[in-house]
């Protein structure tokens, strides 16, 4: 509407200029001819800073790639296959929704990129590409672009991906990579460590290891099994910390829900109260990136900071309860949608304290 | 040592455009318009007619209306014409002034009454730009023991309460003696943000043992009232409550200086200290302009724009209204005039709310700014206003200035608290007739009992 003005009284920007350099050299007695075209009339402020979505999700995009990266060197071409798959066919399925649905179109915005990035990296390696490719559609198309596009999505669209491939294609979900022929053949092979511990118990995942250094070692660096991009504690502990530098994700979130799962863990350990390893279950699973990554998605958890606190230690709280107690070895993505569920509820009764709220008016 | 306000921004203040420029004088210019309502409170009745003559300081307009300003002639010469809600004069260039102006007295020989009704014969406003009618202000209901001068001047761009602290801190400090006897406060605070150093230095070296001088963290919306009285005090000023609740009373420095002039001199408000800056504005200035100046006369005299600007604005870029074209009056309320092109205007489209919450973080009122832009979409009224506290917000901007989806927040919240005040009259009018007819039935009853 602000061009339409402008283009109605000097249509162009050669025109703008024209005005401007015509002025130029008797500026004052000319300010006439250029107060003849209107100014732009709206409401206040009339200055923004220069943050954008678009450079919000790009930054997380990069968090993400060291991560990314390290699984490609880990598992190999697989991996670097599934995530451009992942990635592909999310910005492919929301530019084709919006286009068919005629919307402006932001599938370059970076939100559709991490949402594709997200569900190859918190996948088997060994899944087909065409299996990653489905998930993507599927976050896009029926967790985001049908509830009406981003920010309005109340479930993480990466977790609804997931959570439909888990129920659509069970085994070939917890097929696991043997890690032969790749980098790093000493890892451990065909079973993730949450895998070994739910069936065979902690001692097992130990001796998998080979002493308990080693495998705090492994798991810290990455050197072990498991979905494509959760494997690296360090990785994507950086990844964390520099979104937390800039500012797009506040410290409170993770460090809540880890230190959740950390006091639940030791809590609540194989051999009786205070006996368990909070170290190998903040390292283990999707923990790390859930925590970062997912807990921190800014369109799905509550708006303010006391309803963050509470929806990070409701996912760490739920994440422990499916990990010790449910059927599943890994909990984080099934906590995170719970908790996406209660969200607009937290959101609700959770509202910042106004100021001069308490103090009655006398 | 005191705390700061929750929320608020940063923005790149822009402040060095005019920040170093001198108070400059700007002669009186050949027309000036006086608009009839020049502060918050009933619009004035002209007292002169066409064709009179005037002299500068004389009054040309009043009202019988409590809350009100007087406006007075800032030029001598001819009523030309009284249209539009405005007074004409044409400048006989002799600037004479009124019979008896200015002249000297002592106010401390002054009883606070006296000062009271010397400051409402100047037709002082609040010159921040809230323009509520001083006298007014100074006559608190509630006890008040703090006085705050507001020299903060948090909004980008603007300088011109710098310049006055800076080169005349004797005004305003005589100013902020007069105001403090007048309320009789214990406490008198003169509050600006730590990016103004010098003039702090000069507050200093003016004001005795009976005036602090406070530094306070550079932060936007430090100059909000609300903001500047817990950033000093502590104290919060309840929800829908008035300074006074929270035993305080704020006036701008340039008020200050303004009621010395007053109560020392018997002159009333013809003129003020205003930035004209930008972007687009070939040389930034300080201007002391008479009122009724018009924007055209003023950005003239500052060497016109070097480049087609965008917007100009009446006060900053945060607060300050867009105005149409240059022909409009610089008037009481006016800090500052600002052109500014597209590179500092111009931004993306806007999309939808991604739930950020970096509104919510920035929020000085402690509101959810995002929430309540949908619910102006949606036309939400009764939400917003009851479970998310609308009328709460001061519409500062923090919330769209720091918006990535560049959402018009406060835009919307503007267009939801217009709807609650027109549900309120609209309720207000329909319990009157409510009660009217309940009335009338009562009456019929009683004559039909009579009958």
């Amino acid at each position: 509407m602000n061009e339409a003005v402008g283009e109605k009284n000097a249509p162009g920007a050669a025109a703008r200029e024209g005005v401007a350099k015509a002025q130029a050299p008797q500026a004052g007695t000319k300010a006439a001819a250029s107060a003849e075209r209107l100014f732009t009339v709206s409401s206040s402020p009339h200055i923004r800073d220069g943050e954008t979505v678009t450079h919000i999700m790009w930054q997380v995009n990069l968090a993400l790639a060291p991560a990314a990266l390290f699984a490609v060197y880990h598992f190999g071409l697989p991996a670097l296959v599934n995530m451009a798959v992942g990635a592909a066919s999310a910005i492919a399925s929301e530019y084709v929704w919006q286009r068919a649905m005629h919307q402006p179109v932001t599938a370059l915005d970076g939100s559709a990129c991490i949402t594709g990035l997200l569900i190859a990296m918190s996948m088997s390696p060994l899944l087909p590409p065409w299996m990653v490719a489905i998930g993507s559609v599927l976050a896009i198309v029926v967790a985001k672009q049908s509830m009406g596009g981003l920010g309005f999505n109340i479930f993480n669209p990466a977790h609804i991906g997931r959570a439909a491939l888990m129920v659509s294609w069970p085994v070939a979900m917890t097929t696991w990579t043997t890690l032969a022929g790749t980098a790093s053949v000493d890892a451990i092979a065909t079973a993730t460590p949450l895998n070994v511990l739910k069936m065979q118990g902690y001692d097992a995942v130990v001796s998998l290891f080979g002493g308990q250094g080693a495998m705090y070692q492994a798991m810290f660096l990455g050197n072990r099994n498991g979905s494509l991009g959760e494997t690296s504690t360090l990785l994507l502990l950086a990844g964390g910390l520099y979104l937390i530098w800039r500012g797009y994700v506040n410290w409170f979130v993770p460090a809540v829900m880890l230190a959740t799962v950390a006091v639940l863990t030791w809590v609540f350990g194989p051999a009786g109260l205070f006996t368990g390893d909070p170290l190998f279950h903040l390292m283990a699973g999707g923990l790390m990136l859930g925590a970062f990554f997912m807990a921190t998605d800014m369109v799905t958890i509550p708006m303010t900071r006391r309803g963050q606190v509470i929806f990070a230690a409701g996912a760490g709280a739920l994440t422990v309860l499916i990990r010790l107690v449910g059927g599943y070895p890994e909990g984080v993505c099934y906590a995170l949608l719970l908790m996406n569920a209660v969200t607009p509820l937290i959101d609700r009764f959770v509202k910042p304290r106004m100021f001069g709220e308490g103090g009655a008016a006398k | 040592m005191f705390k700061l306000f929750r929320g608020g921004i940063h923005p790149h203040d822009g402040k060095e455009l005019a920040r170093d420029a001198a108070i400059e004088t700007m002669p009186a210019p050949p027309l000036v318009a006086l608009p009839l309502s020049q502060h918050i409170g009933a619009p004035c009745t002209p007292t002169v007619k066409v064709g009179e003559m005037v002299k500068r300081g004389q009054r040309i307009a009043t009202s019988q209306a409590f809350l009100h300003a007087d406006i007075h002639a800032s030029v001598s010469g001819k009523v030309k014409r009284i249209e539009n809600g405005m007074i004409y004069l044409e400048n006989d260039g002799l600037d004479a002034w009124a019979e008896g102006l200015p002249f000297t007295r002592d106010w401390q020989a002054m009883t606070p009454e006296d000062l009271l009704s010397a400051i409402e014969a100047a037709g002082i406003v609040g010159m921040g730009g809230a323009t509520f009618p001083t006298q007014v202000k100074l006559k608190p209901k509630k006890p008040v023991d703090v006085l705050i001068l507001n020299g903060a001047e948090c909004e980008p761009y603007l300088t011109a309460d710098d310049r006055l602290m800076r080169e005349e801190p004797e005004r305003v400090v005589t100013g902020a003696r007069i105001l403090a006897k007048i309320l009789g406060t214990k406490r008198s605070v003169i509050a600006l943000e730590e990016n103004k150093p010098e003039a702090a230095e000069a507050l200093r070296r003016a004001a005795g043992q009976d005036l602090e001088v406070l530094l306070l963290r550079t932060r936007y919306p430090q100059g909000a009232e609300k903001m500047l009285i817990y950033a000093v005090t502590g104290r919060e000023v309840p929800l829908g409550g008035l300074p006074m609740d929270a035993g305080a009373v704020v006036q701008n420095v340039g008020t200050a200086a303004a009621v010395a002039d007053a109560c020392c001199h018997g002159l009333p408000l013809t003129e003020r200290i205003t930035t004209v800056s930008g972007d687009a504005i070939r040389t930034p200035k300080n201007l002391r302009v008479r009122l009724g100046t018009s924007y055209r006369d003023a950005i003239d005299f500052c060497g016109g724009f070097s480049e087609q600007p965008d917007k100009v604005l009446a006060g900053g870029p945060m607060m300050g209204r867009a105005q149409e074209s240059l022909d409009v009056p610089i008037t009481k309320g006016s800090s500052g005039i600002l052109a500014l092109t597209r590179r500092i205007t111009a931004h993306g489209p806007e999309l939808h709310c991604i739930r950020c919450g970096r509104c919510v973080a920035a929020c000085p009122m402690g509101l959810v700014p995002s929430m309540l832009s949908i619910l102006g979409e949606r036309q939400d009224v009764e939400k917003a206003r009851d479970s998310y506290g609308v009328m709460n917000c001061i519409e500062c901007g923090c919330c769209t200035y720091v918006c990535p989806a560049k959402r018009n927040i406060v835009q919307y919240i503007r267009v939801t608290k217009g709807a609650v005040k027109a549900l309120a009259a609209k309720e207000k009018a329909k319990a009157a007739a409510r009660a009217a007819e309940q009335e009338k039935k009562a009456a019929g009853g009683k004559e039909a009992a009579h009958a």
